[in-house]
């Protein structure tokens, strides 16, 4: 049965009801074809049977009594390992907390276990969240199921290669400047960055307060409503989730987006874009015309101080977020440090990589004595001024379309050399995390070395009920296939 | 704001690491000054911007009222003392053991 992960979430629960297969078969050949998988792309760091097993028997009980079924019910999801697990390893892809085991879940996990899900390991990650390969984790880099010689995009490369891969049918992963939208792309797969404060953050280890997301990854749109339904809603534990309504994203599927407005921002379509990337997006919009949508050029007119305000502003929050780290309550501790002040210095020089440490680095000049207006306090007023450029533009669209990489998947190895090189590939995903909307990438066809392409569907905040339906439209039409 | 290329010293990269409290070695030292040069460089673009008559955008969604996320003073969840300890590189009476605090 290793065609499980390519069932939908429908699917799994029509054969559970079916009585075609129980939800424990399907965990035990998850965990199976997972584990046996894992040498080709690396997307898993721990696998966790137990926990899986017994979330797979407590469906099947569910079953057997005649119980309704939660949403979710037995279907296999991996977790990104920047989300708290209890009881399993959460390592963030860094040494610093290579043996840490969490000491409680996050909300978004506790969410998919009350709807029957079935968690069956932790995905490789960019540590700490960082990067746009997944070529900073501790330990290992992750390969992309569609070009296993090339990256699946990061920092969430894990959770979309365990998805396009076949392994799991969702994952969870986490976005801050593209970090689930962009791997998406590159692996062919759908990645659902919601509105800021849509999902909580309780649970997710802090790299950017201001723009860390947890969002789904899937293989259709309707996965992806049905799983940001679950773990979507106002959390007490995390004070910036919104107590905005929760729609039924599932149920809003109705293919109605004749006449929807859509925007195509002219700033991202110039100089700079993969030709083949391009054309797909092109042939993308073409069918949205097809599908009866109005197509207008839009400007965003700040779109070229986006990666400055960007880096100045994650960099700083991630410099204080990452001070926890120090050696003294749940880290790795440097052998042989006389002092505190050593062993927290050695600590911190031994467990980050240097992606961390320089972004460290970067936050701490920037919010020192002397910076803080010049850098910090300059970069939030840029910010403000994308988010107003996009407040003015869904004024005039419903919705908003892009490219979501200036390239398709690079080659292992590729881009390391030059960082301010990776960062500025970012340029299509950090406007919408700046702003924080609601942005989705869907596959739309392939480069013409086979390589996937992803187009970006933007929406105001909190209408991830109109981006999903345009999104599920756009499937339906045939539109993953370019 | 000078709009010409930003220098970064080694030395300003040691005071840096030291307030993050960072250990670096000298090569480290030598690429992180690389990269910030060429980072703060490139940032610098943001003063064709005049941002005078701009608020900062401090929250994201939507600016409350000064007690708009604030609860009851009720004790709720929390970690018990074991629990918080079970994951301590060194633990001891209750405690997180360190090395010595104060440096002679």
């Amino acid at each position: 049965m290793n065609d499980y992960a390519k069932l939908t979430v429908s699917a799994i629960q029509a054969g559970l009801r079916g009585k075609r297969f129980s939800a424990r078969e399907l965990a035990d050949e998850a965990l199976k074809f997972a584990q046996d998988e894992n040498e080709k792309y690396g997307a898993f760091l721990h696998f966790s049977p137990k926990r899986a097993r017994g979330a797979a028997e407590r469906v099947d009980a569910a079953i057997a009594a005649g119980k309704p079924l939660g949403p979710l019910a037995g279907v296999p999801v991996a977790v990104k390992d920047v989300i708290m697990t209890d009881g399993l390893k959460t390592t963030c892809g860094s040494r610093m907390l290579e043996n840490y085991v969490a000491s409680y879940d996050a909300t978004a996990v506790v969410r998919m276990e009350e709807a029957g899900g079935v968690i069956i390991g932790k995905t490789n990650c960019d540590e700490f969240a960082m990067g746009s390969s997944n070529e900073n984790s501790a330990f290992g880099p992750v390969r992309n199921p569609a070009a296993p010689d090339r990256v699946p995009g990061g920092s969430s490369g894990g959770s979309a290669a365990a998805v396009a891969g076949g392994l799991t049918p969702l994952a969870l992963g986490s976005d801050t400047g593209g970090s689930i939208r962009q791997p998406a792309s590159f692996c062919g797969v759908v990645g659902v960055m919601p509105t800021y404060g849509r999902v909580s953050r309780y649970g997710l280890v802090a790299f950017a307060s201001s723009l860390d997301h947890i969002g789904p990854f899937s293989r259709t749109v309707k996965d992806s409503a049905v799983l940001l339904r679950v773990i979507a809603g106002r959390d007490p534990a995390d004070s910036t989730s919104a107590g905005v309504p929760v729609s039924d994203y599932a149920a809003g599927l109705d293919g109605k987006v004749e006449g929807l407005r859509i925007g195509v921002p002219k700033e991202y379509f110039g100089g700079g874009l993969d030709a083949e990337v391009g054309a797909r997006i092109q042939g993308g919009l073409e069918r949205f015309r097809k599908l009866g949508c109005r197509i207008e050029e839009i400007s965003l007119p700040h779109t070229e101080y986006a990666i400055a305000a960007y880096y100045l502003i994650c960099t700083a929050e991630a410099s204080a977020n990452l001070a926890r780290y120090d050696g003294v309550r749940y880290t790795h501790r440097s052998e042989n440090s006389k002092t505190l002040s050593d062993m927290y210095e050695n600590t911190r020089g031994e467990g980050f990589g240097a992606e961390v440490k320089r972004r460290i680095i970067l936050g701490t000049y920037v919010l020192s004595a002397g910076y803080y207006d010049a850098y910090y306090r300059k970069a939030q007023k840029v910010r403000a001024l994308i988010a107003s450029d996009f407040a003015k533009a869904f004024e005039k669209v419903d919705a908003i379309v892009t490219p979501v990489s200036p390239f398709p998947a690079f080659k292992l190895g590729e881009k390391t050399a030059d960082p301010l090189e990776m960062y500025l590939s970012d340029i299509y995903t950090i406007t919408a995390s700046l702003a924080g909307i609601a942005g989705i990438s869907v596959p739309c066809g392939k480069t013409s070395e086979g390589l996937p392409v992803g187009m970006q569907i933007l929406t105001s905040h909190f209408e991830e009920s109109k981006m999903l339906r345009i999104a599920d439209a756009f499937e339906k039409d045939g539109g993953f296939e370019g | 704001m000078s709009l010409l290329a930003v220098k970064i010293s080694e030395k300003e990269v040691r005071y840096i690491a030291e307030l993050a409290n960072l250990r670096l070695g000298d090569e480290e030292l030598g690429k992180y000054a690389g990269d910030l040069e060429e980072i703060l460089t490139y940032v610098e673009k943001l003063n064709e911007l005049d941002t005078a008559n701009v608020e900062p955008m401090a929250q994201v969604i939507y600016p409350g009222g000064e007690t708009a996320t604030l609860r009851d003073d009720v004790v709720g969840l929390s970690f018990s003392q074991d629990l918080a300890l079970e994951p301590a590189p060194k633990a001891g009476a209750g405690h997180f053991k360190v090395p010595r605090v104060i440096e002679r």
